[in-house]
């Protein structure tokens, strides 16, 4: 079958509204009598509260309700094993702009007023701010132990051992949009909270815990995201605290944060510490890997178990590996907390690997591209911590992209300060897991079909600006023979659309996409049976097309769909379909075996061409190629959006962005500020050639897989790699600032310590034995062997 | 109470936006930022940072883009305001909207708005110098100078240069040096 609407590069179906001013976000929702609320944030990093006094507060006219930590007597936290937070702090507080009182007031400006006659008398502590200081103290949050093989084998077997320090500091979404969050009482007692966020059934769940009230007196509606890229899909205090404020003052509240308070909220990218040994033959086999990461987790959990396994996942997932062990920690700061960035707990391993990669390729005189591409795992195997792995496309990434840049006849042969790098990656289509253990599917889609014609599907996706509102109508379209334009979308709305967990882990094609397929399959069918017997001809030669149904084999037979719905409308009653997806059951069974798994893994390769200038260390970033194995691209000019948006974030956290504080000033942000927290404008950004592999995974929708984290993956190594390339100097840090190339090319290049640490269990788990022959099939189901199973957990 | 202070200072004000003129009652401290998304409940305009750092909530002030969240709208009385809802005439979208979503240069689109108005006044000053000066065109560096001042986290740039580009090729500002590249 030929697809007509799949694989075409349309404009979004809400192209128009977001270019038009029209699309409305939550901080663009006004209600009649609406009350705003502001927050009385931390100024200190660590403190306790001896007492809170807002007796002042309360009194100034304008101001209906005040709330303090007291009024919320239930924590909360995006994971079950993580429910540390108060909504508004109590007793102590663990950061700097840490929320510890709300007001409601008739306009901001009162708000305001009442939010600085709040007065608290704090008792302030020093702040731990480092991974070694926490280290010291055992602020340990969640320390994990894996080993796959046995590594001290694996190194006897190899001829070099490499062993390095690497460090990627923490930074920040920086998403456009202001959170923002308006809760409105409704007149039979029940709630609605508009907020922009990437989960709303997580908010929901986590409102009906914290304000104590039955789900289904709750409604949860995302608004439309201003960008996300993880920021928005942990559960804030904000969305609480004004749902609180509206059900006691029942009014409508509205709360939209500043950009100051956004840096404060963070659940950015960790800074993570980490140390890397590679035992490899000369003929560049790896024969055994240890690897070790120390999380700068911040002063909460949010998804830190979670960010902290995934450091140690996809390691494997890209180049064949014979013993691997993991041991990392995640540890508790004083600082904002850190949570899912695009890529989550994966480019900082990803740096290191690649890094040293290029060091190992370096040191044997081999190619790092072919280097690389000997080491790839096969399609359809499952690699050392049991992932399954799908389609695989990096060997023809990799040779896009050394083919276009000219890699050839450019590495190691450019001028000095002149230079390119390689890396590659891989990421998830899709958490294998939901984040509370639970066997119901993932997403759901139902369609309605209307006897006037129209489709209006319905989904609880909500589109952060990747384009899924386009995908879920592509693929809908595609299955009833219809152009995308004709689909009605419902999205993101826990009274009336079915459940989908949210906007992360690249999960939204792969999981809403599969769920839409099934789901217009169903009410195609409705329409095939009432039809062929209308016809009197099979279900078999129907066929939905151009908006009409047609007889495969007589086309002069042909109904416009409208009248095809009103045949199934007599005969079944009104239309009805739903859908949904479910992802497959993952081989591993081993403690910490949730975290990694996926449906798909999507790949890509990438160079950067850069010129670094040795008086200053400034680096020119020239230009990017990039070829990203996306499955199929359902539409190219989203994929390729995101591709470039994944590109100019990468080069951000490379290059310049960067979250860090004042350790000796009671722990404030440093940058909390869009001028001067530093990210590329208009005129950094280089020209980024991007290709798409197309290898359809048998997971995947159409075949499709993720594109909105897997690209960032390869692009701060390769600039690393690239500077090493231009001026022969080897940061294992990123920012790239040029105060360290420059200490680099004047004495030696910036190390970090890895403090001596070791997870004091190891859970040992044995190796996959899978026969050749099955590993080759994509679609066999695959079990876990038996001492797998085994194994404690 | 400074806000009944301010309240008492509040100065009936006209405000022409998008050609329609308004009668409010502002106070001087109130941005034009406030005024139109608050007042006049012309939301299309978005804000990012209220400190002038992302060009969210630019606007054309007689043509010229401001950042409405440092203006005050008392001083834009006798001016001619521009926001997004104007660009459009009628439901006629400027060549800008069409070719913003024919490349998919709106990803989430809360940046879109001030982009577009600044895009716009690049072009409406290239347009209007192309009369004395036939050979005028714009090129990529002017128009990477003119949106420095625009944060977009969602698509690294490229395609709103490209829909610009494409815009101005268009209504013959700018012609293409190179052919259109392969992945395009």
């Amino acid at each position: 079958m030929t697809l007509k609407v799949i694989g075409k590069p349309i404009p979004k179906v809400d192209a128009l509204a977001r270019c038009t001013g029209k699309l409305q976000y939550a901080d663009d929702l006004i209600f009649p009598e609406m009350l705003f609320c502001k927050i009385y944030r931390s100024p200190y990093g660590h403190a306790f509260i001896k007492k809170i006094d807002v007796s002042k507060a309360e009194k100034i006219p304008g101001v209906l309700k005040v709330l303090t930590g007291k009024d919320f007597p239930i924590s909360f936290g995006i994971l079950p094993v993580s429910q540390d937070e108060p909504p508004l702090a109590e007793q102590e507080v663990r950061y700097v702009g840490e929320p510890t009182a709300a007001v409601a007031a008739l306009d901001e400006n009162t708000a305001y007023a009442a939010v600085r006659a709040i007065s608290v008398d704090f008792e302030p502590v020093k702040p731990v701010m480092t991974i070694e200081e926490s280290l010291k103290q055992e602020m340990i949050h969640k320390i994990a132990g894996l080993e796959f093989g046995d590594i001290e084998k694996g190194f006897l077997e190899s001829d070099e051992i490499f062993e390095n320090t690497y460090f990627y500091e923490g930074n920040t979404h920086l998403a456009l949009e202001e959170h923002a969050s308006v809760a409105v009482p409704e007149p039979d007692g029940k709630l609605t909270l508009y907020s922009s966020t990437q989960v709303p059934h997580y908010l929901h769940r986590t409102l009906a815990k914290t304000l104590n009230l039955p789900p289904s007196r709750i409604r949860v509606i995302a608004a439309p995201n201003g960008g996300g890229f993880g920021g928005k899909s942990d559960v804030f205090s904000h969305e609480i605290v004004v749902s609180k404020l509206a059900l006691l003052t029942g009014k409508p509240v509205k709360i939209c944060l500043t950009r100051e308070e956004i840096f404060y909220l963070h659940r950015g990218r960790h800074p993570v510490l980490m140390w890397l040994k590679t035992g490899v033959k000369k003929d560049g086999t790896i024969t055994s890997m240890h690897f070790k990461s120390l999380l700068d987790g911040g002063a909460y959990g949010s998804y830190g178990v979670a960010s902290l396994y995934y450091t140690g996942a996809l390691q494997t997932t890209t180049y064949k590996m014979k013993n691997y062990k993991f041991e990392g920690a995640r540890l508790f700061t004083h600082k904002a907390p850190c949570g899912p960035k695009r890529g989550h707990g994966t480019p900082q391993p990803r740096f290191a690997v690649e890094i040293m990669l290029d060091e190992i390729a370096e040191k044997f005189q081999l190619d790092p591209a072919e280097f690389r591409k000997k080491q790839l795992v096969e399609p359809g195997s499952v690699t050392i911590n049991y992932l399954k792995i799908g389609s695989i496309s990096l060997g023809k990434c990799i040779d896009k992209v050394i083919e276009r840049s000219g890699w050839k006849e450019k590495f190691r042969k450019l001028p000095f300060g002149k230079g390119l790098g390689l890396a590659c990656g891989s990421y998830l289509c899709g958490a294998g897991l939901p984040i509370y253990w639970n066997p119901m599917p993932h997403s759901s889609v139902m369609i309605k079909l209307d006897r006037g014609g129209g489709i209006s599907v319905y989904c609880g996706q909500i589109d952060i600006g990747q384009g899924s509102n386009s995908m879920l109508a592509q693929v809908v379209a595609e299955v009833l023979g219809v152009e995308p334009s004709e689909i009605k979308l419902f999205c993101a709305d826990t009274d009336f659309t079915p459940v989908d967990l949210g906007s992360y882990s690249s999960r939204v094609t792969l999981m809403v996409g599969n769920a839409a397929i099934q789901a217009a399959q169903r009410a195609a069918a409705f329409l095939k049976e009432a039809v062929s017997e209308k016809w009197g001809i099979p279900k078999t030669r129907i066929e939905l097309s151009e908006g009409r149904i047609w007889d495969r084999e007589n086309l002069n037979l042909t109904i416009p769909l409208a009248e095809g719905i009103q045949l199934a409308e007599a005969k079944f009653g009104a239309i009805c379909a739903a859908g949904s997806y479910t992802p497959p059951k993952s081989p591993g069974n081993y403690k910490g075996s949730g975290v990694g798994p996926s449906p798909a893994y999507s790949y890509s390769a990438s160079v950067v061409q850069v010129e670094v200038d040795p008086e200053t260390g400034n680096i020119q970033v020239e230009k990017v190629w990039i070829a990203h194995d996306i499955g199929k691209a359902i539409n190219p000019l989203s994929v390729i959006g995101q591709v470039e948006g994944s590109v100019y974030m990468g080069l951000g956290e490379a290059l310049m962005e960067e979250q860090t504080f004042r350790a000796r000033y009671q722990g404030v942000h440093k940058t909390p500020s869009m001028l001067d927290y530093k990210s590329l404008t208009f005129k950094d950004m280089p020209d980024v050639e991007t290709h798409l592999i197309e290898d359809p995974d048998p997971n995947g929708p159409f075949g499709a897989k993720e594109v909105g984290q897997g690209p960032l993956l390869p692009v701060p190594p390769a600039v690393a790699n690239a500077v090493y390339d231009a001026v022969g100097v080897r940061i294992r840090e990123i920012p790239l600032h040029p105060e360290k190339i420059l200490f680099a090319l004047k004495n030696k290049p910036p190390k970090k310590n890895f403090p001596d640490f070791h997870a004091p269990k190891i859970i040992s788990v044995p190796l996959p034995s899978l026969s050749e022959e099955r590993s080759r099939q994509p679609n066999s189901s695959l079990t876990p062997d038996s001492s797998a199973s085994k194994n404690p957990s | 109470m400074p806000i009944n202070a301010e309240r008492s200072r509040k100065k009936l004000t006209s405000l022409k936006v998008n050609g329609r003129v308004y009668e409010k009652a502002l106070s001087p401290i109130s941005t034009l930022l406030e005024i139109l998304r608050e007042d006049l409940g012309l939301t299309g305009t978005k804000h990012g940072c209220e400190l002038g750092e992302c060009g969210a909530c630019a606007v054309l002030l007689n043509d010229v883009p401001v950042l409405s969240c440092l203006t005050l709208a008392v001083e834009c009385e006798g001016k001619e305001i521009t926001t997004i809802e104007g660009l459009a005439d009628g439901n006629r979208l400027h060549p800008l909207q069409t070719a913003f979503a024919e490349l998919g240069a709106a990803q989430c689109g809360y940046c879109t708005s001030g982009i577009l108005c600044v895009a716009k006044s690049l072009l409406d000053k290239a347009a209007q110098e192309k009369k004395s000066n036939p050979g005028r065109e714009l090129s990529r560096a002017e128009i990477k100078e003119a949106l420095s001042g625009n944060i977009c986290r969602c698509t690294g740039y490229l395609k709103i240069i490209e829909a610009i580009e494409l815009t101005a090729e268009r209504l013959n500002l700018f012609h293409r040096c190179e052919p259109v590249r392969e992945d395009r």
